[in-house]
């Protein structure tokens, strides 16, 4: 039986999904249809979406899911899989400026449901899962983001006050989020002495500065520096100098979600080429038909499809309740290398066609590099299994 | 009132329809199913109905395969009460659907029953109209606006000269048309909450009625290609080309 490559046949049958995340992409898919794929051309070339999308993102419960019920959030009955239809579903628009920008929270509120006090997740997190405020997260400093234990922004205790000093960069969301979940140093130098401190963004004393990227343009990404600003002592997420942990263990979910959008994006790629390779005619006949131009689709199906494979493999283990370290590491690179293999070869299919602005395929290729850099770089990624693998 | 929305598992809008080689039908294998487009206006409608406090219980019914289930659960999810699947495997017909949604309707004794004006599989527009005609109800079909007043259903009709408005006495059969409304996305804590919402299972003999269709497929086909317009130079030659070679003139 043929069936044609297109975004959902390069997608293995998942044998962890049932009705209910069947019926869960087909909102999200809808969602994208009507919300979001028609104006992701004006949103990148005007470098902003409307704030108005995290309401309504909120309201079908893509804001919440994962969430505690109690703030908002939609747990019951929900697993991983949910989430990586969600990340997969956004994708498929094309643009990962969007996704990075709407799914913020992702990153930015997880510490404090991990570690904060109750009176802090009750003020926090109904309003950022009801898509009417904005968190973004805070790690990367000016002198180096990988590195996350020698981080230099200070925080100094006095009174019922901290006194935060220090710059952060690269802030996904930095812009225009309300708060800010700050990684600070409390403590003495290493990992023991980093702290959490969620600092509302128009306490004084905080200055931003928007940052031009190569790619993510409808998403706003800050540098961010802190001049006394005095943030209350209850605003300290967890216990103080125990940060470490809350910012590690937001790093493999993180790295999951990524690869499912990395391989998503991958399949666009795919997908886009193969409509392109068997509508145009080269030397008498469709694209399709000569041979080294049907080879490359079907090195990228090969390379999608395992990648797809050991995503859902994955998975199914953290949906088990196990955090396999290495091997989420390592699929975040299969993932990232597999969406830059795939965009190099539709880039070469489309040929001109591809490097004119406005189609997926031209802006995944501009921003293969943020998802091979960002949130681990691949070189950090393959260290960090060498490492989990005994060398 | 209580409400009775008829739903049909068809091949999803977006899916390029192919036609099996032997000509036998259309392929659905791996082709993914959605509910009728209609339908889910049907379903908008009868949750907008109960939000406005004019209608208590939604009930949705479909015919079809096990799988029809799926877009029961959805009609859940957007918010309807309780769900009914009438198993068969057997390709549903207008007057076999009509006539198993009568023997429903004397069961389930709804008020209204909304449904598509027509499925998008075969487009054959006519279940509603056979539906009322089988229960001897009044019809509003192609409805654009549904109200509710003084113990009557006010349906706005879309027809070829515009709009036309009529008052129907209860119980009635609705159907829906495009501009009714814009279905609201199943939300996922909706989802979660449908899978908790009774569903039964039925079968056809349940209800007394055989779905044997009536109709016979000779063939399916694609629908022949469009070709290339021609530009004309003169009146002339277009009078021409209408007369010799259209044959309209």
């Amino acid at each position: 039986m043929v069936r044609p490559l297109d975004f959902d046949s390069t997608r293995l049958p998942s044998p962890h999904t049932g009705e209910s995340h069947e019926a869960w992409r087909r909102t999200v898919r809808a969602f994208v249809d009507r919300e979001i794929a028609p104006y992701v051309n004006e949103w990148d070339e005007r470098g902003e979406f409307p704030r108005a999308l995290h309401r309504k993102a909120a309201e079908i419960g893509l804001i919440g899911l994962g969430y505690p019920e109690d703030y908002g959030g939609t747990s019951d009955g929900v697993d991983v899989f949910h989430s990586l239809i969600a990340s997969e579903e956004l994708a498929r628009a094309g643009a990962g400026g969007l996704i990075a920008g709407l799914m913020t929270h992702g990153i930015g509120l997880p510490p404090i449901l991990a570690l904060g006090p109750e009176a802090l997740k009750r003020r926090i997190a109904p309003p950022v899962l009801a898509g009417e405020k904005l968190i973004a997260l805070c790690v990367t400093e000016p002198s180096g983001g990988s590195d996350v234990a020698r981080l230099k922004t200070r925080a100094v205790r006095r009174g019922d006050v901290y006194i935060v000093n220090g710059e952060k960069t690269y802030i996904t969301t930095g812009m225009r989020a309300d708060y800010l979940t700050v990684a600070v140093r409390t403590g003495g130098d290493g990992a023991g002495g980093l702290s959490f401190l969620l600092i509302e963004a128009d306490r004084k004393g905080v200055s931003r500065a928007p940052l031009p990227k190569m790619g993510w343009w409808m998403s706003d990404t800050a540098s961010i520096r802190f001049d006394d600003v005095e943030v209350p002592a209850e605003n300290l997420i967890g216990a103080e100098n125990q940060g470490f942990a809350g910012i590690v263990a937001n790093f493999n979910m993180e790295r999951l979600s990524m690869a499912a959008q990395a391989i998503a994006f991958a399949r666009v790629c795919l997908a886009d080429a193969a409509d392109w390779a068997l509508a145009r005619e080269t030397f008498g006949k469709p694209l399709a038909k000569h041979q080294v131009i049907r080879h490359k689709l079907a090195e990228m199906l090969r390379s999608v499809l395992a990648a797809q494979a050991f995503l859902d493999h994955c998975a199914w283990r953290v949906k088990n309740g196990v955090t396999p370290v290495a091997a989420l590491a390592l699929l975040k690179t299969q993932a990232s290398r597999t969406m830059e293999f795939c965009a190099r070869e539709a880039m070469q299919i489309l040929g001109g066609a591809g490097f004119i602005r406005g189609c997926r395929v031209e802006r995944i290729y501009r921003e293969v590099r943020v998802m091979a850099i960002g949130g681990g770089s691949e070189e950090i990624m393959l260290d960090l299994a060498a490492r989990q693998s005994g060398l | 009132m209580k409400l009775l929305v008829p739903v049909k598992r068809v091949i999803d809008y977006n899916v390029k329809v192919r036609v099996k080689s032997d000509q036998s039908g259309v392929d659905l294998a791996n082709v993914k199913m959605s509910m009728n487009p209609f339908d889910e206006i049907a379903v908008e409608e009868a949750v907008r109905m109960k939000e406005a406090g004019t209608a208590q219980e939604i009930v949705v019914v479909s015919i079809g395969p096990e799988k029809a289930q799926d877009q029961i659960r959805q009609a859940l999810a957007m918010g309807a009460d309780r769900g009914l699947l009438v198993k068969t495997e057997a390709e549903t017909e207008p007057l076999g659907v009509a006539t198993l949604l009568k023997a429903i309707v004397e069961e389930e004794k709804p008020d209204l029953v909304i449904m598509g004006k027509q499925a998008i599989d075969d487009d054959c527009n006519q279940t509603g109209q056979m539906l009322a005609a089988l229960l001897g109800w009044p019809q509003g079909t192609f409805a654009s606006k549904i109200e509710k007043k003084d113990g009557e259903i006010h349906v706005t009709r879309e027809i070829d000269g515009g709009l036309q408005t009529v008052s129907l006495k209860l119980p009635a059969v609705v159907t829906t048309d495009l501009r009714l409304n814009e279905p609201r996305y199943a939300s996922l804590p909706n989802i979660m909450k449908a899978k908790k919402k009774p569903l039964d299972v039925k079968d056809p003999s349940d209800y007394g009625v055989d779905l044997k269709p009536r109709l016979e497929v000779l063939k399916v086909t694609e629908p022949p290609k469009r070709e290339g317009g021609v530009k004309v130079e003169t009146v002339a030659e277009l009078v021409d080309k209408l007369k010799n070679e259209a044959g309209v003139l």
